[in-house]
C-alpha cells in the first residue's frame, strides 16, 4: 500500500543536501511551510539556493534560514518588505546572491519546469533591465522575452488537508505557488494541517492530486470544520 | 506641489471609470483606496495576485484569517462568488488579457505611456519587483493615479522615464491631482482638469505641450 506519510518534519527534509536547490511555497507568511523550514535550519543543509516569492520576513521561518548563512542564492520577486531586514543586511553585504524575477514570470517558469516546458515568450519585462541579455522575438506584433523553465531538487510547501496519497487540498490565498511548486520539484514534501483518510478528499476539489507529492507530514493547525473550505 | 484634488479625490475620480462588471486589480497604496469608492449599484470584481478574485474589504476583528490575504500582506475578506487559484492561474489572468483594468501607482509615466513604479534605480536600493511588471504588460487597459509632481516640484509626467522602466506604451490613462490625461503612441490627451486651471497653466506648470481630448 502506498503511503507517503512521513512522521515528523524532521524526517521529511532529513536527506536535503548541501547545494540543494529548494523552493518554498507561500506569499509573506500565508502558505509559507514553517514547520517543514525550522526542521531544515535544524538539520543543517548549506550552500542552498531557494526559491519564494519573498525573501522572509521578521525573523523567523526562511528569514531564520538566511540568517543562519544556510543560503547561497535566492530566486524571487519581492525581496524588500517592511520586515525584510535579514535578507536586506545579507544582500547588502554581498553574502546573498539574488535573482530577481517579476513575480508571474516567476510562477509560469515553475509551471512550465513542472510540465516538461523548457521556455516560453512571455511579453512580461519587455525592455526593461529584468529582460537585459535574454533572447527577444517579435510574434505577431508583439515583443516577447523568452524565459527558461525553473526546477528544484525539492520543494517544501503547506496545505490544508492530504492523505497518504499525497493529494492536497488548500486554504484561501495560502495556496498561491504551492501547486505550481510541487509539481516542478523531485522531491515534493507537503506539510498539512492535518492528514485524512483517502477518499475524504473529494476528488473534484483535490488541487494538487498525489502524483506530485513524495511526502506528507502533519503538523496540526487545521481550523475548526465552520471555517474549512475544500 | 500639490493640485485641486486630494487623494481620496483622486481614488473616486478613477473609480468613476471603472463600469460594471468589471474584473479589476488595484495596486498596493493610492490604488487601493479605489475600492472605497466603487459605485455601490455596479458589480464590479476585484482580483488580487496572490490568487484570488472577488475580494472584499480589508478584515477586522474576528474575520481576520492569515491564510486570506491580499496583495499587501493584509487580511481582507471574501465576497459571495469569490474563488481561490494558484500564482500561475492568477498570474495568467493578467497577462492572458482577462482582466480589464489595473490600476497602479507610478514613480513617472510617459507622454507615450511608459511606466516607472518597481525601483528608483539607486545604487543602494534593494529592488523589488513582485507583479508590477506583468500587470502593467497584461491587463487590457492600464490606469495609473499619482500626484503630477513630486514633494519637491518635479513633474512625473515625462518625454522619457529617467527612472527603471516596468513596461513601455503600457499607460492608457493617468489620473493626478490636476487633471485626467489619456495617454498612446500618438502622446498626450488632456480628457479633464480640476479646478481653475487652463491648459496653458498647466502646459506651463508641466513644461509639456498638451491638446485637449
Amino acid at each position: 500500500m502506498i503511503s507517503k506519510i512521513v512522521e515528523s518534519a524532521a524526517d521529511a527534509v532529513r536527506d536535503i543536501p548541501d547545494g540543494a536547490a529548494v523552493m518554498i511555497g507561500g506569499f509573506g507568511t500565508a502558505g509559507q511551510p514553517v514547520e517543514l523550514i525550522d526542521a531544515l535550519l535544524e538539520q543543517g543543509a548549506s550552500d542552498l539556493t531557494i526559491v519564494n516569492n519573498n525573501a522572509g520576513n521578521g525573523t523567523t521561518g526562511l528569514a531564520a534560514l538566511l540568517a543562519a548563512g544556510r543560503v547561497r542564492k535566492i530566486i524571487c520577486s519581492f525581496p524588500r518588505q517592511v520586515d525584510s531586514q535579514i535578507f536586506d543586511g545579507l544582500y547588502r553585504q554581498g553574502k546573498l546572491e539574488l535573482e530577481l524575477v517579476p513575480q508571474g514570470t516567476l510562477a509560469e517558469r515553475i509551471r512550465a519546469g513542472g510540465a516538461g516546458i523548457a521556455g516560453f515568450f512571455t511579453p512580461t519585462a519587455f525592455g526593461t533591465t529584468l529582460a537585459e541579455g535574454k533572447e527577444t522575438r517579435h510574434i505577431n506584433g508583439r515583443d516577447y522575452v523568452l524565459e527558461e523553465a525553473l526546477v528544484a531538487d525539492y520543494a517544501l510547501i503547506k496545505a490544508h488537508r492530504g492523505d497518504r496519497l499525497g493529494n492536497l487540498v488548500y486554504r484561501k490565498t495560502a495556496r498561491n505557488f504551492g501547486p505550481v511548486m510541487a509539481s516542478a520539484a523531485t522531491v515534493t514534501i507537503a506539510q498539512v494541517g492535518s492528514v485524512v483518510d483517502a477518499g475524504a478528499l473529494d476528488p473534484e476539489a483535490v488541487v494538487t492530486p498525489g502524483i506530485f507529492v513524495e511526502r506528507v507530514v502533519e503538523v496540526g493547525g487545521a481550523l475548526p470544520p465552520t471555517t474549512e473550505g475544500q | 506641489m500639490r493640485g485641486p484634488l486630494g487623494r481620496d479625490d483622486m481614488a473616486q475620480r478613477v473609480a468613476q471609470d471603472i463600469a460594471e462588471g468589471a474584473y479589476v486589480n488595484l495596486g498596493i497604496g493610492l490604488p487601493t483606496k479605489v475600492a472605497n469608492f466603487l459605485p455601490p449599484d455596479r458589480e464590479i470584481i476585484l482580483h488580487t495576485e496572490n490568487g484570488m478574485l472577488g475580494m472584499g474589504p480589508v478584515a477586522e476583528g474576528n474575520q481576520i484569517d492569515h491564510d486570506l490575504i491580499n496583495a499587501g500582506k493584509i487580511p481582507v475578506t471574501e465576497l459571495p462568488g469569490a474563488s481561490y487559484f494558484h500564482q500561475a492561474d492568477s498570474f495568467g489572468m493578467m497577462r492572458g488579457g482577462h482582466l480589464d483594468i489595473c490600476v497602479l501607482g507610478a514613480f513617472q509615466v510617459s507622454t507615450s505611456g511608459d511606466l516607472a513604479n518597481w525601483h528608483t534605480g539607486a545604487p543602494d536600493a534593494i529592488p523589488a519587483v513582485g507583479g508590477a511588471m506583468d500587470l502593467a504588460s497584461g491587463a487590457k487597459k492600464v490606469f495609473v493615479v499619482m500626484e503630477l509632481f513630486t514633494r519637491d516640484g518635479q513633474c512625473k509626467l515625462v518625454q522619457e522615464c529617467t527612472y527603471p522602466l516596468t513596461g513601455i506604451g503600457c499607460v492608457n490613462a493617468l489620473y493626478t491631482d490636476y487633471a485626467v490625461f489619456d495617454l498612446s503612441a500618438d502622446g498626450v490627451q488632456v480628457r479633464e482638469i480640476f479646478g481653475d486651471n487652463t491648459l496653458e497653466q498647466l502646459e506651463e506648470l508641466t513644461g509639456l505641450s498638451l491638446n485637449r481630448a
